[in-house]
């Protein structure tokens, strides 16, 4: 799905609650986007917003002013989405509240800080919550958020994981002592729409101008530096206009190609 | 284009574009005071002032006596003509023109709008005195006693096609200077275009066959010049019949495919430098390089763009990074990588990237005017004007780059690294070896295109590489003043001293003996190009200039057995270019050496001489000296002055195919080798020695890599698995056991030379075999054979024993820190239980994808959990048809990975969990209810479909364990004790279904059920609990002798319903 800048625009300025009835409205709003689509912008846009908020929902006291929130609230009624309904007054990710209170009410609990291990693995399976109420509330939080939790984890490792099976993956080469590795190498290079390509890179994302000049910046340049021109493939889509160095030689597509030119071995023709 | 509307007198509306020579001014040049000098000019490349300016300097020329006679006869002569020829301000329209202080050479007239006067055969005078001339000058020029043979052939088409005025076509306008002019002995003979013309074809006679060899366009020009017609039907008939059968196209316009130097693990992987910050810092530098470079494509040409000012802090900040880490040999070699990958093509690129066509063009234009287009567009971008035709040293085109890029840097460390990276490739290059030429068959022609293919790649390698070697070696001496004599005298006692960082003269002399100064020379002239002013009076480069000089002397032109004519001619145009280089003191060609060096040439030619081979074609001429195209430029120009009698005929576009540069050959290394070895190749070809030294190389090579990819990778896999044990105890110190276990491997690692030996024992034969002529003997295979595994295993098993120990602990300590590095490490017991599988036969892997997948499970346990809108409710077909497509994806295995199936799985056991405490909002829809037993409520049934499909997802397409026991956790069971409705008949339903489909065993069950009393439910929910955990015992007692589980579920549902 390439999808013009000025659409974008429109679409990165919606202000919107990482839920699924706000992907419902967006799908309304913009009906010929796809729903992946609309998601993923939707999520990159989110999650810049989540990293300029991050620190002032950390705070000691907006913590604890949380977890008491908490308290209350499941004290009036424990069936209520009280985690979630809170995570979207204070405009944060579903997820990370849950994450918030659940370090909380271990700490008390514990009366230590819990390990990072121990939280991600109650968070993707919230039975192994002591407290069957949190528990429900954790796993409401996880399950109605679009944009963070072990779910979304989850489908983007399902992306990112979804063209294995083409050539030298990043781990072999990283064992050969490759400094920079892109997600596959071509041992015999093909020609995409009649592009020379010698690697290939995927993002399960949208590539929008701030994430993609990033990449270019990060990666795709130190690839190209390495390996020679190459194919990024942007399954959510990508903004039109940053296809502009194609001639330069990084690609982008949005699926996988179908115009593959391949080399026809000189052997074989003699 | 604008000096082309000077033109009046064209009779007819031209639309083809004249290659109008784009002058650029050069207000600040000071002519040499060489006869025969160039113009020279301010590069306009060039920013930087030091440089540039050192080319300016002006020689108080010292000139001894030897051929003073013949100097002086010459001189006497131009004197002659110049003295009547243009004014100074015919210079700038005309660029080609050589400039003297005294006279200029230029027969051409100043003013433009003068009209071509027609030159006419009956109006020459003093034929005798001009033939005579003719004869001596063409002596001259065919014994190589002028310093640059084309400089006088480019005079001489200077007076073929000199415009004249009435006043010298009348030659009688100015009596007082005819008057003078008898005091100066025959001057009147060059007065009319006349006479000029007269004598021009003389001398292009006598130099036809310099002519012949030029290329096809210069030819056409010439056979079609109505002068030379008038006046030497002759020479018109030879000229045309040169130019119908040359086949001599050349192109100047290389596509320069700017790519970047590939990484390659053996030189740029982690054990080639010295810590992981090196290694780090090194990367980082690489990006920073690319980046660098890409701004300078970008923008080098925009206006007002100054390398300096944008780049220079970068660079120089780069090389101070460099410096901490002592990485300047990585970056040297990339840099020179760089540089040759960019510049090998002469016009330097930027200009085309790569010359695939747009299809769009393609399409529009068909392919027929594809080589048209690719002509005019050869007209745009390679330069009109060259400078004359002995331009000074530039750096053209991404050239620039590279030099702006050292002079910016000022870095000593880079530079001295640079030099040596430079001076090995060079010596690399130099020592290139071509097969031996049988001209047997049809199969050597083809073999000898490749091999001037090879030749030419290196050649043209050479000459940029010595030029940065030139430009890097003499770069601390570069002045901007040519000193005085007492300044020089001083420099040159402190110079002297010093030795040369390559030794260019002992080059020169090993490839004079050798026969393969054809490759050599013109390399050594780029390099020498770009002396300062002091060092060609050195010690060591006046020999080196000596012995330049004697070569040119001696070589005249002609074909014969040592050289081919197009070799010689090669040699002549860049040693006659160097002679005119501005540094180059002009004495050095005049000045006899006494101490002439005698040439050692070996009698024998030796199988690596190339100077015989005939491997420069004009192709490569041209390439390397785009000069002699100023040559053609005049004679075009001529063309386009002179109106409509030749308007028309320059429109046509000759097609000509830009030739790409074939893949640089490698060189193989030479080795050493045993007495014995050295005897038994003695006598064999030399391509027998060539071929077993290259399976040597490769076979010992490919064994290496074979012994890495398995004995080193299986050792690596069982060092993995022990450290997998022994990381799990507590309190563990990673280093040591790391140690430990490396230490335990090392000795299995001994067996790496055993089968290293193997390997090149197995392999080198069957390689030397393929190799070698079929009719070779079998003793000489065999011998062939064994030095060939000897060498290999000399190689292979030399590294493997030194470095095979590090090798395993390199690897087996990536391979650990990789392993503490996954998420979750210490649970990887856990899922050690995972079943591999693979994709059913003849799996097309278009199943959905398991991020839709998943994404849609999300979001019917979204709607499950809440919370959610009124009439929010989830389509049972749909959910049915979800579950099936879930099948699917999970049956082909392609883009399945174990931890996102386990999520997957997950979420699947979640919705069982949602179900059965009626969780999920089922929308019945159109469902209809006739399969339903009949006590059971319509949505139970479409429940425990639901469930039947999950139970069979479970059982069948899952490759990992699915969670059910999370069905028990307290979590889910508190899902079926707040339901308003508890829905014991499907909780039931499902705890059969698990054990029919052997998910969990009755005992497990039980035992789950039994722990889940034990927590604090609602009292009410216990009792139900103990009363189904009965009834689950009862009805799997009774399961032992009954077959219908439907049955069964129906007894055991109406059982739990009149008791709750």
């Amino acid at each position: 799905m390439k999808l013009a800048r000025a659409s974008w625009n429109d679409l990165s300025r919606q202000q919107l609650m990482p839920t699924r009835q706000s992907l419902r409205k967006l799908k309304e709003k913009f009906p010929g986007q796809s729903q992946s689509t609309l998601l993923s912008i939707f999520s990159q846009e989110y999650q810049k917003q989540i990293k300029r908020t991050h620190a002032k929902h950390h705070t000691a006291e907006a913590i604890e002013t949380y977890y008491q929130r908490y308290l209350n609230g499941v004290m009036k009624n424990a069936a209520a989405p009280v985690l979630l309904d809170l995570a979207n007054e204070v405009d944060f990710a579903p997820s990370l509240m849950a994450r918030i209170v659940l370090e909380r009410f271990l700490q008390e609990k514990e009366q230590a800080i819990p390990s990072k291990t121990l939280i991600n693995s109650m968070l993707r399976d919230p039975s192994q919550i002591p407290d069957g109420v949190l528990a429900n509330q954790v796993y409401q939080c996880t399950v109605n958020d679009c944009c963070y939790g072990p779910l979304v984890d989850c489908i983007k490792h399902f992306i990112n994981s979804s063209s294995y099976f083409l050539c030298t993956a990043e781990d072999q080469l990283r064992a050969k002592g490759y400094d920079k590795t892109p997600d596959f190498i071509l041992e015999v290079p093909v020609a995409v729409e009649g592009h020379i390509i010698h690697w290939i890179e995927s993002k399960a994302s949208f590539g929008d101008e701030s994430s993609h000049q990033a990449h270019l910046q990060d990666q795709f340049w130190s690839y190209w530096n390495r390996f020679g021109p190459g194919l990024v493939i942007y399954w959510y889509g990508f903004i039109e206009e940053l296809d502009c160095h194609r001639e330069r030689g990084i690609l982008l597509k949005d699926c996988f190609p179908t115009d593959i030119v391949t080399l026809r071995h000189s052997m074989a023709q003699r | 284009m604008g000096a082309a509307s000077g033109w009046t007198n064209k009779s007819k509306p031209s639309r083809r574009i004249n290659p109008t020579p784009v002058s650029a001014e050069r207000p600040l040049s000071k002519p040499k005071t060489c006869f025969t000098s160039t113009p020279v000019s301010r590069s306009p490349a060039s920013s930087f002032e030091a440089f540039a300016a050192v080319q300016e300097g002006n020689l108080s020329s010292v000139i001894s006596n030897s051929l003073q006679e013949e100097r002086e006869m010459l001189k006497k002569e131009r004197c002659k003509l110049l003295h009547q020829a243009s004014s100074p301000a015919g210079i700038p329209f005309d660029p080609c023109t050589p400039t003297k202080p005294s006279y200029t050479r230029s027969a051409s007239l100043p003013a433009e709008s003068h009209l071509v006067t027609c030159a006419n055969p009956a109006k020459v005078s003093c034929k005798k005195q001009l033939e005579c001339l003719a004869q001596l000058y063409s002596s001259c020029i065919a014994e190589n006693l002028v310093p640059n043979i084309f400089l006088e052939l480019f005079f001489v088409l200077q007076l073929l096609t000199s415009k004249g005025t009435s006043a010298a076509e009348d030659g009688d306008s100015d009596p007082e200077i005819s008057e003078r002019n008898r005091d100066v002995s025959g001057r009147q003979h060059f007065e009319s275009v006349h006479n000029c013309v007269y004598f021009a074809v003389r001398v292009l006679d006598y130099q036809y066959e310099i002519i012949s060899h030029l290329e096809k366009g210069m030819l056409k020009l010439l056979a079609e010049n109505e002068r030379i017609a008038s006046f030497s039907p002759t020479l018109h008939k030879r000229l045309r019949q040169a130019y119908e059968s040359s086949t001599a196209k050349v192109s100047l316009l290389l596509p320069c495919s700017v790519q970047s130097v590939s990484f390659q693990p053996e030189t740029d992987n982690r054990s080639n430098f010295p810590s992981d910050r090196a290694f780090h810092i090194f990367k980082k530098q690489r990006d920073i390089f690319y980046e660098l470079l890409r701004e300078w494509e970008d923008n080098n040409e925009k206006t007002g763009w100054d390398f300096e000012r944008v780049l220079g802090n970068k660079i120089r900040a780069m090389m101070a990074h460099l410096s901490a880490t002592c990485n300047h040999s990585h970056f040297a070699r990339l840099f020179q990588k760089q540089l040759i990958q960019m510049c090998k093509g002469p016009v330097g690129g930027g200009a085309s990237w790569g010359d695939t066509p747009d299809q769009d063009v393609l399409n529009m234009l068909g392919s027929d005017n594809l080589s048209r287009l690719k002509r005019l567009q050869e007209r745009f971008v390679v330069p009109q004007s060259i400078r004359g035709p002995c331009p000074p040293p530039s750096f053209p085109g991404c050239q620039q780059f590279f030099r702006d890029f050292i002079l910016s840097a000022g870095s000593y460390q880079f530079n001295q690294h640079l030099m040596d990276s430079l001076c090995l490739k060079i010596l690399e290059l130099n020592g290139l070896t071509l097969v031996e030429h049988e001209h047997s068959d049809g199969e050597a022609d083809m073999e000898e295109q490749d091999e001037k293919k090879r030749f030419a790649l290196a050649l043209l390698s050479l000459r940029l590489l010595a030029k940065f070697l030139g430009f890097l070696v003499f770069l601390p001496y570069r002045a901007a003043e040519q000193p005085t004599r007492d300044l020089q005298d001083s420099a040159l006692a402190l110079r002297n001293q010093t030795l040369p960082v390559l030794d260019i003269l002992k080059l020169l002399r090993q490839s004079i003996r050798d026969q393969r100064s054809i490759l050599t020379i013109p390399w050594i002239v780029e390099y020498l190009s770009l002396v300062d002013h002091i060092a060609p009076f050195l010690d060591y480069y006046r020999k080196v200039f000596g012995l330049l000089l004697q070569v040119y002397r001696l070589m005249v032109l002609s074909e014969d057995k040592e050289m081919s004519f197009l070799n010689k001619l090669l040699i002549l145009a860049v040693l006659g270019w160097l002679f005119q280089v501005p540094s180059v003191p002009e004495e050095l060609f005049f000045t006899a050496d006494d101490r002439q060096e005698r040439f050692v040439m070996d009698a024998v030619t030796s199988a690596q001489a190339l100077d015989f081979v005939p491997l420069v074609d004009q192709q490569l001429l041209y390439t390397c000296c785009p000069y002699l195209g100023e040559l053609r430029k005049l004679l075009a120009s001529f063309v386009a002055g002179s109106g409509g009698k030749n308007g028309g005929f320059m429109r046509k576009i000759t097609p000509t195919a830009a030739e790409s540069l074939a893949p640089k050959a490698s060189v193989t290394q030479r080795k050493l080798q045993v007495d014995l070895e050295q005897a038994f190749f003695h006598n064999q070809p030399p391509s027998l020695r060539r071929t077993v030294e290259f399976v040597a190389e490769r076979v010992g090579s490919n064994c290496v890599k074979h012994i890495k990819a398995t004995l080193v990778a299986e050792l690596v896999q069982r060092a993995e698995a022990m450290l997998q044990e022994k990381v799990k105890e507590e309190d563990v110190n990673h280093d040591k056991l790391l140690e430990e276990v490396c230490t335990h491997l090392y000795e299995e690692g001994a067996q790496a030379l055993i089968k290293g030996r193997e390997f090149c024992k197995k392999k080198g034969p069957e390689a030397v075999r393929v190799l070698l002529p079929e009719e070779t003997s079998a003793a000489v295979l065999s011998s062939a054979e064994s030095i060939a595994v000897e060498l290999a295993t000399e190689r292979a098993c030399g590294w493997l024993s030194a470095n095979i120990a590090a090798l395993i602990k390199r690897e087996v300590k990536a391979t650990f820190n990789r392993m503490l590095k996954v998420p979750g490490f210490p649970l990887a017991g856990e899922d050690a239980l995972e079943l591999r599988r693979d994709c059913p036969p003849g799996c097309q892997h278009c199943a959905p994808f398991p991020s839709q997948i998943i994404n849609e499970i999300k979001d019917v346990l979204c709607v499950a959990v809440g919370p959610r809108e009124e009439g929010e409710v989830v389509d049972c077909v749909w959910l049915e048809c979800l579950l099936g497509r879930l099948s699917q994806t999970l049956q082909c295995r392609k883009f399945i990975c174990p931890t996102s199936e386990q999520q997957l799985a997950k979420c699947t056991v979640e919705l069982a969990s949602l179900l059965v405490s009626d969780r999920v909002p089922l929308s019945l829809g159109i469902k209809s209810p006739e399969k339903s037993p009949e006590r059971l409520p319509v949505k139970n049934s479409s429940a425990c479909g639901l469930l039947k499909l999950l139970f069979s997802i479970w059982k069948e397409d899952f490759g990992t364990s699915v969670p059910v026991q999370l069905i028990f956790s307290k979590k889910n069971m508190a899902y079926l004790a707040e339901a308003k409705q508890r829905e014991w008949d499907l909780f039931l339903f499902l705890l059969h279904g698990l054990i029919e489909h052997e998910l969990m065993r009755t005992s497990e069950i039980q035992s789950c059920l039994h722990s889940l009393e034990e927590l604090p439910w609602p009292s009410d929910f216990v009792k139900d609990l103990k009363r189904l955990s009965r009834v689950f015992v009862l009805e799997h007692q009774i399961e032992e002798h009954r077959t219908n589980p439907c049955e069964l579920t129906r007894q055991s549902l109406a059982t739990v319903t009149t008791q709750s």
